[in-house]
């Protein structure tokens, strides 16, 4: 009944290649988009901006950013937390040594130096692969940690070694500090997230993204076929950190505003982005939507549901969201291991025939 | 847009909040996590103070205190949600119990108007009221701890520590680098020699610097660690057979869990504190007959008259004794965060007033002004002995060198200022 082609005629080849070829599926996108741009910014709260929505869309495009570079050109990498702090430490240097200049520029020059350092962390990639690259990635992880902990340059020489995001506006809204509004933070962060899913479906179906798939599925018969694995293996590692990059900067600067290194972007988050992108499907943007709303607001509507509704302890609470969400994660990799993305499909094939499967 | 967006916004949120009936004391507790040993103590002794003040005088002014406990696991991201999941709820102080979140809600506290207490924690230069409005670190911060370590090896050593070799071992983060400024300044005024040696979260390996300070030979280690890190230092210092005596911990790394697993080994070991420890109280047996006889303890009871449950006692008692302070002033029993900070930067701590809360020598006495939000800085040094598995307390609270400190504190608070552009001044 629903996702159905019946009736739908494309009379050219951009409505034929188009990323939602079913009306339905095109129509349900534009209400979803109009409810995020022009419902959520109106009834949104500091709660709701900072405990949800923030950290799911900052997480969503390290997640489109890392699916990129592990889900579509097959290059293993566990240096995530490392190349978000680079976009941290990036933007806070900008910000701080030009304050006059808007947000949206400092965040996005923290994403290009982002992807400069991936592309360099990405040479070893020429060479090495599958579980070895990993090794080499993380190496990366911890030599930036170690790199903005020990060089008191990237922090502005303060006693603490934290940084703190001073306030900084675009277009004379605040979009950085305390005293923001939550929807100013809201649409900073979701014109991101809308535009880099944009943009990272559109290389992923074109030339480049076939290059990057060609490369994963077998990098011998890729190269014969004549792609250039020099540039592949690059070009993903520089998109993949342009975007972790720019989620790093988000992160540090609008979200939490000040950011201890090997607190924030330790391991864990890495690892954290990793598990996202499994869960919600490699080589799926919407996998890594879903991936991330899986990680983040799953255990937060745990806690508002035990401690909030139950009354639990909120130890017993914190022990038992562990143990739900490392369960769940068990059960959706046995029940289905290309994850939510392919949930999804298979709920939509369904939703096809329903109420008629036969 | 703006404006409506935020009229809108103010709307909502007095619609949304109800007529106070308690005084909420929010908990950001980590009773999870790496650090979950230290977080638990804490937590169930700032708890149980609330709940023995409401049991036995019926709450702060006649109104009954609430605290309401939220799970950061030490993690800043966490930390963020419970902020603003309890800032909606009329929450009077904040005490985050973590240096990250404390940075983090330094400007948002501030923005919001509500206090923050970080009690021998966080931001040092938060001492300066002038800049740092809503942030109190009162009574001493790490900078004191400092150099009241330096300050007992000067007694130690009559006066003089020329030619001596200090190390300090510290958490390498924000909380860890805090004394290092201060340790420098104080080798040049004294000319011991000072080295650093950082030690990585969370240390459960610390043999390279350990054979560091083998090899170094340093008359005295100061420690600046949390967590399991303590532990593993105060073992592998065993391992080498540095003398324990001389062996300096901040008040982070003077805890029960600390030594405990060192055994013998660890009898002598030091660690600084600014309140009293042992549970030689009164206060104590109130605590007994109210919340534990009642069954109404916090957590599972069992760390009552440990260092880190008084401290969470502490902490709860200096809120309280503030709320009473801007319930004087205000001269209402109903009082709202911005009463709650007027409060604390009125706050003044006597030897009475303590010996009539049950506590007497609990804590050094004190005073809190607009200009010095940090109190005093008096620092003792306790001593655990393994035989009786208790900590003593072995020298009075004495004096720290402020001629070194609070050019270090106008220095570093000015420089937040300028980077926020915030007017130091009083309110």
């Amino acid at each position: 009944m629903f996702y159905r082609e019946a009736g739908d005629f494309n009379t050219s080849y951009a409505e034929d290649q188009q990323t939602f070829p079913i009306k339905f599926d095109r129509y349900r996108y534009y209400v979803v988009l109009f409810i995020a741009i022009f419902v959520v910014p109106f009834i949104i709260n500091d709660y709701w901006a900072n405990s949800f929505l923030l950290p799911f869309l900052i997480y969503a495009i390290a997640a489109i950013g890392l699916n990129i570079l592990v889900g579509y050109c097959g290059q293993v990498s566990l240096g995530t937390g490392g190349f978000m702090a680079v976009g941290a430490y990036a933007c806070y240097k900008l910000m701080t040594a030009m304050p006059d200049v808007s947000m949206f520029i400092h965040v996005l020059l923290a994403g290009l130096i982002t992807a400069a350092v991936g592309v360099l962390f990405g040479l070893p990639s020429l060479r090495i692969k599958g579980f070895y690259l990993a090794v080499a990635t993380l190496a990366a992880q911890f030599f930036l940690v170690w790199l903005f902990n020990r060089v008191p340059w990237f922090y502005n020489y303060s006693a603490s070694g934290q940084i703190n995001a001073p306030e900084r506006d675009t277009f004379g809204i605040l979009i950085t500090g305390p005293n923001t509004e939550a929807w100013a933070t809201y649409m900073f962060c979701l014109i991101f997230t809308i535009a880099s899913a944009l943009v990272a479906r559109n290389l992923t179906r074109g030339s480049v993204g076939r290059k990057w798939m060609a490369i994963r599925d077998m990098d011998i018969a890729a190269e014969i076929i004549g792609v250039n694995p020099l540039r592949a293996k690059l070009t993903a590692f520089a998109v993949s950190s342009f975007f972790i990059g720019i989620s790093g900067a988000l992160f540090f600067s609008i979200y939490l505003g000040a950011v201890e290194v090997g607190e924030v972007f330790g391991i864990t988050k890495s690892f954290l982005v990793l598990f996202m992108i499994i869960i919600g499907g490699l080589g799926s943007i919407f996998g890594s939507f879903a991936g991330a709303a899986f990680l983040v607001l799953l255990p937060v509507l745990l806690k508002i549901v035990g401690v909030d509704w139950l009354g639990w302890p909120t130890d017993i609470v914190a022990h038992l969201q562990l143990v739900i969400v490392g369960g769940l994660i068990v059960v959706f990799l046995i029940a289905e291991p290309h994850g939510l993305a392919q949930l999804w499909r298979v709920a939509k094939e369904k939703l096809r025939l329903w109420p008629f499967p036969h | 847009m703006k404006y409506k967006l935020g009229t809108l916004a103010v709307a909502g949120l007095m619609a949304a909040s109800p007529v106070m009936a308690d005084l909420v004391f929010p908990s950001l507790s980590y009773r999870t996590g790496p650090y979950a040993a230290g977080g638990i103590p804490f937590a169930d002794g700032y708890a149980d103070y609330f709940t023995m003040l409401n049991a036995r005088d019926g709450g702060i002014g006649g109104v009954m205190a609430k605290v309401i406990e939220c799970e950061t696991g030490y993690n800043t991201e966490k930390g963020v949600e419970c902020y603003e999941s309890t800032k909606g709820e009329g929450a009077l102080v904040y005490q985050p119990l973590s240096t990250g979140i404390t940075y983090q809600l330094i400007p948002k506290t501030t923005a919001d108007n509500i206090p923050m207490h970080t009690m021998g924690y966080g931001r040092t230069s938060a001492a300066n009221g002038k800049v740092f409005s809503h942030t109190f670190n009162y009574p001493a911060n790490y900078w004191n701890g400092a150099s009241g370590a330096i300050n007992y090896l000067l007694s130690e050593n009559g006066g003089d520590l020329k030619g001596k070799k200090v190390a300090l071992v510290y958490h390498n983060s924000a909380y860890g680098k805090e004394p290092i400024r201060t340790l420098q300044e104080l080798s040049a005024k004294h000319g011991f020699e000072f080295k650093e040696v950082p030690v990585d979260h969370p240390g459960q390996e610390q043999k390279s610097q350990w054979l560091q300070i083998r090899r170094d030979k340093p008359d005295y280690v100061i420690m600046y660690g949390w967590g399991v890190m303590n532990q593993v230092a105060v073992q592998e210092a065993a391992n080498i057979r540095f003398p324990m005596e001389n062996f300096i911990g901040i008040w982070w790394s003077g805890s029960e869990n600390d030594v405990l697993a060192a055994g013998d080994k660890a009898d002598g070991y030091k660690a600084l504190t600014f309140h009293g420890v042992g549970d030689d109280f009164p206060v104590f047996d109130d605590i007994q007959k109210h919340v534990v006889d009642a069954g109404n303890a916090a957590g599972a009871g069992d760390q009552i008259g440990t260092v880190l449950y008084n401290r969470g006692l502490y902490a709860a008692m200096l809120a309280a004794e503030a709320a009473k302070t801007a319930q004087e002033i205000h001269g209402t029993a109903d009082i709202t965060p911005a009463m709650m900070r007027d409060g604390m930067e009125n706050l003044e701590i006597t030897e009475e007033k303590m010996a009539g809360l049950g506590m007497p020598n609990f804590g050094p006495s004190f005073s809190v002004s607009c200009d010095n939000h940090g109190g005093p800085g008096l620092i003792g040094m306790t001593q655990w002995d393994a035989t009786a598995k208790e900590w003593k307390l072995i020298s009075e609270f004495s004096e720290t060198d402020m001629s070194v400190i609070q050019p270090l504190i106008d220095a570093d608070s000015g420089a937040y200022a300028s980077e926020n552009n915030i007017e130091a001044g009083c309110k």
